[in-house]
């Protein structure tokens, strides 16, 4: 690394001699030492960790397991795709209630260790990796999110927000062996402070199942409305 | 108007940033005068690609012609008003031919033609006559590929007005072993209900981001110390963003460089020269290039953010930039664009992807608390809870060599008054 790492208070950069290149030769990178007095932090007690909001309750969803009819585990016996979408019905009107219901750790628990959500920018793009996107994350990256935004000082959390997600038209497109292709539509309304804005799109799961359990490998997101203006910003997963 | 009543060295009238007359006055003053920034070269590849634009509250778009030149033109037709182009990108064929009545021009906006000519007979129609012909931004040039217009015929050539900001362009594009980036052609754009001016003063206040990006900071830290313990290494991207937690000692280590006309400089923060074997694969396509020497001045440039006032920033190591479209006192769009380093390996542009993906996106985890405390800062200024807005930090302690204003800690707000002194020579100044 061309650089110094600068801990503690390193004296102001000396002065430039004039010419463009040595304006620009500085060697101080910031690096974050992972300390626990960082920025704002450091003054106690402003902003001292306070209670992070509450997760409203979720109304209960009987667990897909208890729906299915034994024996007939979607995909492992023909003429099981009606049960197939019942269970998967299920699994993503529970992921719709996990999101409403801002509890963020469950929600990340839906996906595999490998899973992915992404909602690419536009309807052409095949990778998660390697094009421009809204959202593009892993399960490391789905923490640091929620770590954020249940985090004391997410300033952007303090004006009172809440989502509701209606899903419909769900359609199995693929199937093979403990694994399908799901697409769906959904419509989430937003309330942020006095503003009610809606979203709109298509969902494309690919799911797995694993330990008996359904769990997002991907989560496509297309909004319709992707490349409209965002108006201010989407706070988490839509 | 008296504008340099509302602006002191230290501090400015809390109207500057919500009066409908002082916004209205500079679209006429700033940004209908000096050069915008229209799009890259890129953007219209081929004759007739068009991009609509706004210069100030003029609707424009640029168009590549049959000759390969790029010409900027108002988006309105001679004959009756209505818009040429309908897109917001597209392609035109071979003339830009009106939707309602057929009048047609050519690429450069020359007037071509009308169905049944002679109804124009004896008339002042026809195409000696410059009223006939689509209006032409008064001055179109490019900098390294990047097109500006100006609706100004006089004033500062592109260069004068970019001065030493211009390095902006310089440091995105010497990356390329080619000396060349090209457009990735995807637009975000996010509205910030507030003035442009908070996005030009926080793009280089250095004392905001361990204070506003402190969750996101913590959060991405905590990641990426568990990815180390786990892997040895964390990709860069969590530093990306843990980085917006650094201590504020360290934020006031950095330094502005503030020039005239409000530019100015942030310098490097993030260490965004790793000894992986992607950027060691690049750098030898670099030195292959340009030789060993030019290569380490290009990479030692010590740049985060480049302002170029009142309306552009660009993160040149990163090859992305953000230009401003103020649409009223308190509501500014933003488009964020990224680029490729033409022949750079692919890897390189992965990893500048990421800040475009976690800083940029419309689901940024960084900019969605900075609009926040923006749209709580326009509100406040709307109020009658206090008249004036301080930019006391620092103010005495910086150096100023030639007109250029250095820093001597980074977080001096150095950075607000150089840009008032910039507004207040624009505002004032008769047309």
């Amino acid at each position: 690394m061309a650089s110094t790492p600068s801990n503690g208070n390193p004296p102001a950069p000396a002065h430039p001699d004039g010419s463009p290149g040595a304006r620009l030769a500085q060697d101080i990178v910031i690096e974050n030492a992972g300390g626990d007095a960082v920025g704002a932090q450091a003054i106690a007690p402003d902003h001292a960790a306070r209670a992070a909001p509450s997760p409203r309750p979720v109304p209960e969803v009987a667990r897909p397991a208890s729906i299915s009819t034994p024996g007939s585990t979607p995909g492992s016996t023909p003429g099981s795709t009606i049960d197939a979408l019942r269970e998967i019905e299920q699994f993503l009107y529970r992921q719709s209630e996990l999101l409403d219901g801002k509890l963020w750790q469950d929600y990340i628990d839906l996906f595999t260790d490998d899973g992915v959500y992404w909602m690419p920018v536009t309807p052409e793009q095949t990778e998660w990796e390697g094009s421009p996107s809204i959202f593009a994350e892993d399960k490391h990256m789905m923490e640091v999110r929620m770590g954020r935004v249940t985090h004391p000082t997410a300033w952007s959390q303090a004006p009172m927000w809440t989502t509701s997600h209606v899903l419909g038209n769900v359609v199995i497109e693929a199937e093979a062996p403990g694994e399908w292709r799901v697409r769906s539509r959904f419509h989430m309304m937003e309330l942020r402070r006095d503003t009610v804005r809606h979203f709109g799109g298509t969902y494309r799961h690919t799911l797995v199942r694993q330990a008996g359990q359904l769990k997002i490998k991907l989560q496509r997101v297309d909004m319709f409305n992707a490349q409209a203006p965002y108006d201010y910003v989407l706070q988490v997963w839509v | 108007m008296n504008v340099r009543q509302l602006v002191d060295p230290d501090r400015v009238h809390r109207t500057v940033y919500t009066d409908q007359q002082i916004f209205d006055r500079e679209l006429t003053q700033i940004f209908e005068r000096v050069w915008v920034y229209c799009g890259h070269q890129s953007q219209v590849p081929q004759p007739g690609d068009y991009q609509a634009l706004a210069i100030g509250r003029q609707p424009m778009f640029m168009v590549r012609g049959k000759d390969g030149q790029i010409h900027v033109l108002h988006n309105r037709c001679p004959h009756r008003g209505v818009q040429l182009v309908g897109n917001q990108k597209g392609n035109v064929g071979g003339a830009l031919v009106c939707s309602y009545h057929a009048w047609s021009f050519q690429l450069d906006g020359k007037f071509r033609s009308t169905p049944l000519p002679h109804g124009y007979d004896g008339t002042r129609v026809g195409p000696g006559n410059p009223d006939c012909s689509v209006k032409p931004a008064a001055r179109v040039d490019s900098y390294r590929g990047f097109v500006f217009a100006s609706l100004s015929p006089t004033g500062p050539s592109l260069l004068d007005f970019l001065g030493e900001a211009r390095v902006a362009f310089d440091d995105m594009c010497d990356r390329s072993p080619v000396g060349e980036v090209e457009v990735v052609p995807i637009c975000h754009r996010v509205i910030q209900h507030s003035n442009w001016k908070f996005f030009m003063e926080n793009q280089l206040d250095a004392l905001h981001p361990s204070v506003t990006h402190q969750s996101t900071g913590v959060a991405a830290g905590r990641i990426e110390k568990k990815i180390k313990e786990e892997t040895g290494q964390a990709p860069l991207y969590y530093h990306y963003l843990s980085a917006f937690a650094s201590k504020f000692e360290q934020w006031d280590a950095v330094q502005t460089i503030n020039f005239p006309r409000g530019h100015g400089i942030l310098k490097a923060y993030m260490g965004l020269r790793p000894q992986d074997p992607d950027t060691r694969a690049h750098e030898a396509m670099l030195v292959e290039a340009y030789g060993a020497e030019k290569t380490e001045e290009y990479l030692s440039r010590g740049i985060h953010h480049v302002l170029v006032y009142p309306y552009l920033s660009v993160q040149s190591p990163l090859q992305q930039l953000r230009c401003l479209r103020p649409i009223s006192p308190n509501k500014t769009l933003s488009e964020i664009w990224h680029f490729r380093l033409k022949g750079a390996p692919e890897a390189i542009y992965r990893r500048s992807l990421w800040y475009y993906n976690l800083v940029n996106s419309p689901a940024t985890m960084v900019n969605a608390d900075d609009l926040e405390n923006w749209t709580k800062g326009q509100w406040g200024l709307e109020s009658e809870g206090g008249d004036w807005v301080s930019f006391h930090r620092d103010h005495g302690g910086d150096s100023e060599q030639n007109g250029v204003i250095y820093s001597n800690h980074g977080t001096s707000e150095a950075v607000m008054r150089n840009q008032f002194r910039a507004w207040v020579q624009y505002m004032a100044d008769t047309p």
